[in-house]
């Protein structure tokens, strides 16, 4: 099955291949690991997504706290949360055939970050499967995707219910129903602005 | 040098790595000097510190591991850059298996050519990855002081291992302000999972005292953690008889009642039929390593098992445990032992006796002699001899189990072995270490004709150091446990195990050291006084049996109570059963 761990870690040459080192000694295989800075100066936020025996998770989170830059890990499988991923699409389009693929990034919310004369950028954010089905949908209606990158999953824990627009949107009990939770997100972007 | 302590003291890079281990309590290390760490060569001779020049690398690292597990101290091992570090990574590998806590320092090329294959580089942080408890690359001399004192604290912290700290040439050159306080490292984060709730305890307690056939599995955390005293209470108290992993072996005294011995491949069979007969076992720091449960399926089936460890990546790696306590052990003993109350006697203490049978049966020194010379002669006689009070270091393969089954050891930290790698060439700079840190201490190191042959120039650094220690060959002409494993296994087709050896006495003599070759069972005896009585080194070149193997055995894989038996007609019996 697939485990999901966030880690903060200590931002320093190496510490990415002292947890990757840690899975490979494990024998366990990395799907996604997205890396950046965290609000806390001087450390990063890792999202590792595994696959692994159900049973592994404890031994694979209490070994990643052996590592001695690692400062936090959350097995996020037992709790709700938000999880995305940014994907960029490149797509053989001509000013002729462009314009249904600019329908179908309407569809999937997704937005055109670059047009060139035979091709276009595609950017899309949210769950895997959101972007599987974009993908899904370019290749099925034969245009040539020509390059795909992805960040991986990206997780975080859920507040405790204190959100206000939470509250609001009375969503408690939909945390696992992908678009309602898309819905949340863009709101609570809106309110920011 | 002690001024240097004071702060704000403009050192360089050198200097500061002797006066930060200094500082730290050092006195003694292990190490071989080249070109990336000749700065801190140069330096040395300032400072109180002893450095024991050995014949390889991988001797520091051993003799380090060795001073360490005798000691209780954290072992420090330094080489230079390049074939120097690597030559460190076995011994780095051997005491991260066996949790034993190290400071290998490494000389680097400059910083300024780092990454270029200069001369003598390798990128030994990286080589050591995973085989240390962590590593460091310093490249700054004002970083050499925090390093190290964190490297030390690491070390020991927990579940104990080797921390590698490898200094840039440049760095070691460099000035830079000194201040050992100042570089005191944050208090270590204990491992947040750590944690012995008190419904745990109490649920452990109440399964201590509603078992009818209880076993204590003892392992290393005894010694490491200093536990003999808690374990000891538990084990009386309860009347709970106490199986050793052998790395536990010395955990618990092997005079005891209670004490019953090695579990495992090469443990008696009484003592692996306990196990298997057990309603209860309490693992108190060990690990449920391969080679102590036989095939997991049929490990203890009936049993329900309590497990006291440091590390929680331990808990439910290869046995499935019904309560786990995750902490030091003394202290998860502690907060046990006040919901127990004393039981009197046990029927399972006596079935356990019985299955162990007659003592004066199984007692090999009451054998009439036939002539042969076994290896149990020797490490029964070697016992006698030093009342099971020497520190034995031993090396890997046939001598090694006997050593086990035939020294019954009395005390923590006096047998040292390479229990998780099995480093064959271990034994000889491990004893050297041991003398280091325990010089008023009897010690023997037991090897075998193949694995001292591995190691043997260290028998120059011995005559160097005019260290008093008794070695003892444990000649087979063979890789005895290859040998037997072919035996066993691959119906006798001894390929490459058959060994060629110098004459190791005349080998001792070209450094200086006498020795002696015992070929009956009537010279051992002398021959260990000789050894003993002499101040200073002395070998001795024991010819025993050739083709003698390790029994009871349960093959790889096979349960724990499939145990292949001495066969009868030999002279050695492992049970009174067998008599
Ligand atoms: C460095 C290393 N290489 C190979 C082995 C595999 N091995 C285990 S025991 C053994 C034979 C040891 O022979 P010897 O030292 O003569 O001891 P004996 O078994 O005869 O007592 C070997 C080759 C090992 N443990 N370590
Ligand atoms: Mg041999």
């Amino acid at each position: 099955m697939l485990h999901t761990f966030v880690a903060l870690v200590e931002d320093k040459p190496g510490v990415l291949t002292r947890v990757a080192s840690l899975f490979r000694r494990l024998n366990i295989n990395i799907v996604s690991l997205t890396v950046g800075r965290s609000e806390k100066q001087g450390t990063s936020r890792m999202t590792i997504v595994s696959e692994a025996s159900p049973t592994a998770g404890h031994r694979i989170m209490a070994s990643l706290y052996k590592l001695e830059n690692v400062l936090q890990v959350d097995d996020i499988g037992q709790y709700s949360s938000v999880s995305r991923e940014l994907a960029l699409i490149k797509v053989a389009a001509t000013p002729q055939t462009r314009s249904h693929i600019f329908e179908l990034a309407e569809v999937f919310r997704a937005r055109i970050v670059d047009l060139a004369p035979e091709s276009l950028m595609i950017e899309i954010t949210g769950v895997e499967s959101k972007i599987e089905g974009l993908l899904q949908v370019l290749n099925e209606s034969e245009d040539r995707i020509l390059e795909v990158s992805r960040t991986g999953r990206m997780v975080m824990r859920r507040g405790e219910h204190t959100s206000r627009v939470l509250d609001a949107m009375r969503v408690a009990g939909v945390e696992t129903k992908d678009e309602a939770e898309e819905e949340i997100v863009e709101i609570a972007a809106e309110e920011q602005v | 040098m002690g001024e240097t302590k004071t702060a704000g003291t403009r050192l360089t890079g050198s200097e500061i790595l002797w006066a930060t281990l200094e500082g730290e309590g050092v006195r003694e290390v292990f190490g071989y000097p080249g070109g990336a760490i000749l700065p801190a060569y140069d330096a040395l001779r300032k400072f109180p510190i002893r450095h024991i020049l050995v014949r390889h690398e991988q001797g520091a690292t051993h003799m380090a591991d060795g001073y360490a597990r005798a000691s209780g101290k954290v072992g420090v091992a330094i080489g230079t850059s390049g074939p120097g570090a690597t030559n460190m990574v076995t011994g780095i590998a051997t005491a991260m298996i066996d949790s034993v806590p190290l400071l290998c320092i490494t000389g680097q090329v400059s910083s300024k050519v780092l990454g270029t294959d200069a001369f003598q580089e390798v990128d030994i942080t990286g080589i050591t990855l995973p085989v240390t408890k962590h590593n460091y690359l310093v490249t700054r001399a004002e970083d050499i002081a925090p390093v190290i004192r964190e490297a030390l604290m690491i070390a020991k912290a927990g579940r104990p291992g080797p921390v590698l700290v490898d200094i840039t040439k440049d760095a070691q050159q460099a000035s830079a302000d000194f201040d050992f306080a100042a570089a005191a490292p944050r208090p270590h984060r204990p491992h947040p999972m750590l944690r012995a709730e008190s419904e745990s305890v109490l649920k452990a307690a109440e399964m201590i005292r509603a078992a009818k056939k209880p076993v204590i599995l003892a392992g290393h955390g005894v010694i490491r953690s200093g536990a003999r005293e808690q374990l000891t209470a538990l084990a009386e108290r309860m009347q709970i008889p106490v199986a050793s992993t052998l790395l536990g072996l010395g955990g618990f005294p092997a005079s005891h009642p209670l004490s019953l011995g090695m579990m495992g491949m090469h443990g008696e069979a009484w003592v692996n039929h306990a196990i298997q007969n057990a309603d209860l076992l309490i693992a108190c720091g060990m690990r449920f390593d391969d080679r102590v449960t036989g095939s997991l399926a049929t490990y203890a089936v009936n049993a329900k098992k309590i497990h006291i460890e440091i590390d929680p990546a331990e808990i439910n790696k290869n046995v499935k445990v019904d309560v786990a306590l995750i902490g030091d052990l003394a202290e998860v003993l502690e907060s046990v032992l006040p919901h127990l109350s004393a039981r009197k006697s046990s029927a399972w203490v006596k079935e356990v006796n019985a299955m162990k049978g007659e003592c004066a049966v199984r007692d090999i020194q009451n054998l009439p002699d036939t002539g042969h010379l076994y290896a149990a002669h020797v490490m029964h006689d070697l016992w006698r001899a030093t009342n099971g009070k020497a520190i034995v270091a031993t090396d890997v393969g046939q001598h090694q189990m006997w050593e086990a089954q035939y020294y019954k050891h009395e005390d923590p930290r006096t047998l040292i072995t390479s229990g998780g790698l099995g480093t064959m060439g271990f034994a000889l700079p491990a004893g050297i270490g041991a003398k280091v840190a325990r010089p008023e201490k009897e010690v023997w190191v037991i090897a075998g004709d193949g694995g001292f042959q591995m190691t043997s120039p260290e028998l120059s650094t011995i005559a160097q150091e005019n260290l008093d220690i008794n070695i003892a060959i444990v000649n087979n002409g063979y890789l005895g446990m290859v040998r037997q494993w072919q035996e066993f296994f691959y119906d006798k087709n001894y390929e490459s195990s058959p060994i060629l050896s110098p004459d190791f006495v005349k080998l001792a003599e070209a450094h200086g050291i006498p020795g002696a070759t015992v070929r009956t069972r009537a010279e051992v005896l002398p021959a260990v006084q000789a050894s003993r009585e002499r101040k200073g080194p002395f070998v001795i070149n024991f010819l025993v049996e050739k083709e003698d193997s390790v029994y009871p055995m349960i093959p790889a894989g096979k349960a724990l109570h499939e145990m292949i038996r001495r066969p009868g007609h030999n002279p050695l019996i492992e049970t009174a059963q067998d008599a």
